[in-house]
């Protein structure tokens, strides 16, 4: 009988209709880098924490320099998505207790002096030659364990807020009930640490580091996938916008990319081709780990587009 | 303390869009984008016929997502009425309002800031009606004091049987549609 | 190291980062300074009425430091009270169309191919009037007729009468509301007119047939119809589509389309056979009635029932109701009235049916209109005419008196009898979408010498003009003085509130100086248009500036109820209501009406049907831009069922194709439960062809276009045009 409803709207307003579509690439590309910066800050928290940066081939210390890089690009493509740049500053001259996104903006002016702390550990040597006073600092740094350690800890503590604000962030928003999951930070921050240790496992030079971060995906992979199940029993079960918006990813429009370049190409494929490879039966490639950052992508990429597209009312598309 | 909302007589409304053209007037909203709009619901097989006409816009709700979202204080309620605001100079156009709201109600100017229904509230301080409600031809649409129990809309409210958008959305909407 | 250190080098690109932007908003705000000194500051409220449409409601115009900016209601208008529809609201659009005409133009080529020279008015108006003076010494000034819509075409149809042509017609009377106005006054011995003389806001039964009050915004119609409903008068609507006003009756009867003369002869059959007629009123003013009860009585609801598909007991249960509550149920008149071809009969079965009711000049029924009159200008008297108007040769259409045949003269213009037409003068009505058969239209076009076109937009009808004038719109001209007949009488005032912007003049204007180079100056003895009217406002004791100011005036207050003392005087032969109509006998016409069976669509096909959107006024408004956002092209309402047997689903695009094998544009469609299956709905005045108005070429489908077939009404010469039949077109 809900064939017989018949609806219409005379509204047309730009990228509110007939679906939300206000938040393009900037905002997936940012929730990528952020969370994988996020996770490699708690990477490289942890081995600093645990002593690895005694190594001298230790990631932890090509990892910081990194995260700034790309956490800057992230950033940027959050300015990029501003429709009204020239106020940006504004987002420092109050903190909103209730929005997600303030504590994202203050979040990511703490995690820059982290990152640097890691950095200044070891600085390299185009740093040096532009201010030879670092050298001084290092050595300072570096013969204060008790510092390194809180290095770590602050590393790892601003990496996990970074990581799970975002999931926060959709996940306050009512609106759109695909994102409207309290699992969805969890989300957001396995899988950034999944992105992560794949990529620094790519680019390791210590073997027992790449082999370690090789087999910590194989587990964030996992708990990922444990938490996707989850989410998908949470909406399935809650109310009709909630399972409309599960099934816009299980069997709707967003299905084909999601079942293929998500679960499949982007966690289970690479979770087996990894568990094969940490187990030595295959040799470790590349193939796996630009597959879970590929997919880490594309998954941000779903959620931010489903997710917008996901409704309570929609004249459009009742 | 007055609480403003507005109470509208589907049963009069025609959806001609004299409001949403009033308002375009008033405010000097840009061709292409509209602060309300018209929603027609029917229901049945020919000729047995249900439907429902309303006007719809911001519903200047008492639990506002759109609100606590926002990271600058731009999106506010105003000190007087209840009404929800958005200061021009404050907002950085990050669209997390726009994606709060469950009736989709906000959309981006083209000057960069988030913009909805105001309920003309420049008109109002100065004891005049929402300029949509001053304009409609078929008199359904009244705005008042929902605070104040002898207010016309607070009587209406009393007396007439009536609905609002999305009860279940948790925002406390102050639209309500008489049927 | 370099000597210019990093901080410096930041120094320096931010200084000079803020001082660019700060030269350039102050630079801005210069040559802004310097507009604003031509324009007055502040907020001024200007009074003057609407031109969106044809109701001419009183409006205030905002004009914010010499800007337009918004249009309300005059809140001491009585048609609008205060409150403009849609249109009205959206009248600064009008002023503020980027694709408006702005200069004169003369065709450098064919006739319709849309390439012009742009001249000088001077240019323009001498190369009317040498054209004018040919006709008249080579064919006599009868050789030009005027189509003209509107008031604004008041000084034209001076002028043209000064020039001793008897030839002016508007497409309202034989396209529109004619069959309507004679079967009114075949029965009530007055005409309905405009605006509608219906209590709708007293009634307590409405009855409307076809009239979709809501999508069609008459603004007074539609406010006293939010009245009627909030007062919950019993509301009947007989419609082949679910309107918005069906959403709101008690009654929706489904029609089958072209049988509602059956349902009315049903209606009467019932509410005569069962007495429950106003028994008095019509012994008091009818005539003829036993004869037409004879007649009527014959007709059963089931006989009824198998031509209109209405259930039989629905028929009675409604006659009955609208008994009920008499004399103050309206049967609504309707206003597009040309439908079937037997519509000036139709009409008065509408008209007999509200005289049974007893609701003529009564209480929620029609009440009895007054003007405020304001004299004529003195002018000197006209010529004699040398010859008749053709456009009803020896009276064929013998019950078309009051107001010329639009169709009438085209079919002259192109066999050239009873006497040539050699020139079109038109003022604002784009003939392409009015008049039925555009072929015919192009023909007779091509017997022109001279066609001329008045209009505010590059519409179709002046793609084909030999001059273009582009008029200023109605918030920058002044025009005639608004005294439509009302509940009450009135003056209303039309003044510019505004500039023109470019190049555009208003029609008096445009008379005068046309006036003058014909050598009828003398008919012109104003000095402008303000003298003209402070001349006839102070004939009624009034002056220019108390109405600039004021906005309206009103006249004395008179009954307009026969309860309240009125006089029930009946122009008809008989001095009385006539139920039976010895004129039309006389005349070989059905006295009483009868039903005629119009020829339905063949398998495949569907009737189109049209009507209106309350954003838009014919083809007028598309290309006013706050109205084009509301709605910028037309849907095709086809039935869902129907629409799922032919594969269709809302928002294809498919062409429609006529009986006579004409294609439309594409058109959206709309499937949807509104509609039966055996029609097809749009709104009328869109897929329009001029490509000079770019914002509208070919938005939508044109209905008019597809009206190729027309059945003209033998009593009056009205042009039926819900008689052609459509099929699908898929797109490929």
């Amino acid at each position: 009988m809900n064939e017989l409803l018949e609806l219409t709207t005379t509204r047309n307003n730009l990228h509110i209709d007939p679906t939300m579509a206000m938040w393009e690439w900037q905002i997936p590309v940012y929730l990528f880098l952020g969370g994988m910066v996020a996770g490699m800050m708690i990477i490289s928290g942890y081995f600093l924490f645990s002593g690895r940066h005694k190594e001298s081939n230790c990631a932890c210390f090509s990892i910081p320099f990194i995260s700034v890089v790309l956490l800057s690009w992230g950033m940027f493509a959050l300015f990029l998505d501003l429709a009204h740049k020239l106020y940006v500053w504004r987002l420092y001259t109050t903190f909103q207790i209730k929005s997600p996104m303030s504590w994202g903006a203050w979040i990511l002016i703490l995690v820059y002096p982290a990152l640097i702390a890691n950095i200044l550990m070891r600085p390299t040597p185009w740093m040096l030659k532009i201010y030879p006073k670092l050298s001084d600092w290092a050595g300072k740094i570096n013969q204060h364990p008790f510092l390194i350690k809180n290095i770590g800890i602050a590393n790892m503590i601003l990496g996990m807020m970074l990581g799970a604000y975002t999931g926060v962030l959709l996940s306050s928003m009512g609106s759109r009930p695909l994102w409207n999951t309290s699992l969805l930070w969890v989300l957001f921050l396995v899988s950034g640490l999944s992105a992560a240790a794949a990529f620094v496992h790519l680019f390791a030079k210590n073997k027992a580091e790449s082999e370690l971060l090789a087999k910590a995906d194989n587990g964030f992979l996992v708990i990922e996938l444990f938490v996707i199940v989850m989410i998908f029993l949470g909406f399935l079960s809650s109310a009709k916008p909630h399972m409309e918006a599960a099934q816009l990813l299980l069997n709707g429009a967003y299905a084909p990319v999601f079942w293929v370049f998500v679960i499949g190409l982007g966690i289970v494929i690479p979770l087996i081709i990894q568990l094969l490879a940490v187990n030595h039966k295959i040799r470790h490639t590349a193939i796996a780990p630009i597959m879970v950052i590929v997919g880490g992508l594309i998954l941000r990429f779903v959620i931010v587009s489903a997710g917008q597209y996901s409704h309570w009312f929609n004249a459009h598309f009742h | 303390m007055p609480r403003y909302g507005m109470v509208i007589d589907t049963r009069k409304c025609v959806g001609c869009q004299d409001c949403v053209i009033a308002c375009k007037t008033e405010n000097n909203i840009p061709e292409g984008y509209n602060r309300d709009w018209i929603i027609t619901e029917s229901n049945g097989k020919f000729p047995d016929i249900q439907m429902e006409i309303r006007t719809e816009r911001c519903n200047h709700c008492s639990e506002t997502p759109c609100v606590s979202c926002c990271p600058t204080g731009a999106s506010h309620i105003h000190d007087v009425g209840g009404v929800v605001l958005v200061t021009h100079e404050k907002c950085i156009g990050c669209k997390a309002c726009v994606e709060a709201c469950p009736y989709d109600a906000r959309f981006i100017h083209p000057d960069g800031y988030a913009d909805k229904c105001t309920f003309c509230i420049h008109r109002v301080e100065k004891g005049q009606k929402p300029a949509c409600v001053e304009v409609c031809p078929t008199y359904c649409m009244h705005f008042g004091d929902l605070d104040d129990p002898n207010s016309e809309v607070s009587k209406l409210l009393q007396s007439r049987k009536w609905h609002v958008n999305l009860p279940d959305a948790g925002t406390q909407p102050n639209i309500f549609y008489l049927v | 190291m370099n000597s210019l250190s990093r901080r410096k080098f930041l120094k320096i690109s931010g200084a000079t980062i803020v001082t660019a932007a700060a030269l350039a908003g102050s630079a801005k705000t210069i040559v802004s300074a310097a507009e604003s000194y031509a324009k007055p500051k502040g907020l001024q409220v200007i009074p003057s009425y609407c031109d969106l449409c044809f109701w001419k409601c009183g409006l205030l115009a905002y004009v914010k430091d010499g800007e337009l900016w918004k249009i309300e209601g005059n809140p001491k208008d009585p048609l609008s009270n205060g409150r403009l529809c849609p249109r009205g609201t959206g009248g600064p659009g009008a002023h503020y169309d980027k694709e408006r005409l702005k200069s004169p133009l003369i065709r450098k080529s064919e006739r319709g191919e849309e390439k012009w020279v742009e001249v000088t008015w001077d240019e323009a108006f001498d190369y009317i009037a040498d054209k004018m003076n040919k006709m008249k010494a080579q064919y006599g000034p009868e050789s030009m007729a005027l189509f003209s819509h509107g008031i604004g075409g008041s000084f034209i149809k001076h002028l043209l009468r000064a020039y001793g042509s008897p030839n002016e017609t508007a497409p309202s009377f034989a396209q529109c509301r004619g069959p309507r106005e004679v079967g009114f006054e075949l029965t009530f011995g007055d005409v309905v007119g405009s605006p509608e003389r219906t209590d709708i806001e007293n009634a307590k039964c409405i009855v409307l047939i076809g009239s979709h009050l809501g999508e069609n915004m008459h603004n007074t119609q539609v406010q006293e119809f939010s009245r009627a409903v909030e007062k919950h008068a019993s509301i009947i609507v007989v419609d082949p589509r679910f309107s918005v006003a069906a959403s709101k009756a008690k009654y929706y009867l489904p029609i089958k389309p072209g049988t509602d003369m059956a349902l009315l002869l049903a209606w009467m059959s019932v509410i005569v056979n069962e007495k429950l007629y106003d028994v008095d009123y019509v012994i008091k003013y009818g005539f003829g009635f036993e004869q037409f009860a004879a007649e009527v009585s014959q007709y059963t609801p089931e006989w009824a029932y198998i031509e209109t598909g209405i259930d039989p007991e629905v028929i009675r249960e409604t006659a009955r109701e609208m008994a009920r509550y008499k004399p103050a149920t309206l049967i609504h008149p309707g206003r597009h009235a040309t439908w079937y071809g037997d519509d000036a009969q139709r009409s008065r079965a509408i008209a007999l049916l509200n005289a049974l009711l007893g609701s003529w000049g009564r209480k929620g029924g029609f009440y009895v209109p007054y003007s405020y009159s304001i004299p004529k200008y003195p002018y000197a008297p006209y010529p004699e005419l040398n010859k008749e108007p053709l456009d009803n040769p020896n009276g064929r259409y013998p019950f078309a008196t009051g107001e010329q045949i639009s169709t009438g003269i085209r079919e002259a213009t192109i066999s050239g009898q009873p006497y040539p037409i050699k020139g079109w003068f038109i003022y604002g009505t784009n003939l392409m979408q009015a008049l039925p058969n555009r072929a015919e239209t192009i023909k007779a076009i091509q017997n022109l010498d001279l066609m001329v076109v008045v209009d505010v937009i590059p519409s179709e009808i002046a793609g084909w003009a030999d001059v273009v004038l582009p008029e200023s719109v109605y918030l920058e001209r002044y025009d005639d003085l608004n005294a439509s007949p009302f509940r009450e009488g009135f003056v209303g005032i039309r003044q510019p509130v505004v500039g023109a912007p470019n190049d555009q003049k208003p029609n008096w204007w445009m008379a005068k100086k046309l006036g003058e180079k014909l050598g009828l100056g003398a008919y012109f003895p104003w000095k402008d248009v303000e003298e003209y009217l402070d001349t006839r406002l102070n004939l009624a004791g009034h002056s220019l500036d108390e109405l600039k100011k004021k906005g309206i005036i009103k006249g004395a207050s008179k009954p307009i109820f026969f309860e309240d003392g009125v006089e029930p005087e009946f122009a008809t032969p008989s001095g009385k209501i006539e139920f039976y109509s010895k004129q039309l006998e006389e005349a070989g016409f059905d006295p009483v009406p009868r039903f005629t069976k119009h020829a339905e669509p063949p398998s495949g096909y569907f009737r189109l049907l049209y009507g209106r959107a309350p954003v838009h006024t014919f083809s007028k408004t598309q290309s006013n831009p706050i109205l084009a956002d509301m709605m910028s092209e037309n849907e095709l309402w086809v039935n869902a069922d129907l629409a799922e047997r032919y594969g269709i689903k809302s928002g294809d695009r498919i062409k429609l194709k006529n009986q006579d094998g004409v294609v439309s544009d594409p058109i959206k469609v709309k499937a949807t439960e509104r509609i039966r299956q055996d029609c097809v709905y749009m709104v009328h005045g869109f897929g329009q062809k001029s490509r000079q108005l770019r914002s509208t070429y070919k938005k939508g489908a044109s209905d008019a276009e597809l009206v190729t077939k027309y059945n003209t009404d033998p009593l009056m010469g009205g042009t039926a045009m819900n008689v052609n039949f459509v099929t699908f077109e898929m797109e490929v």
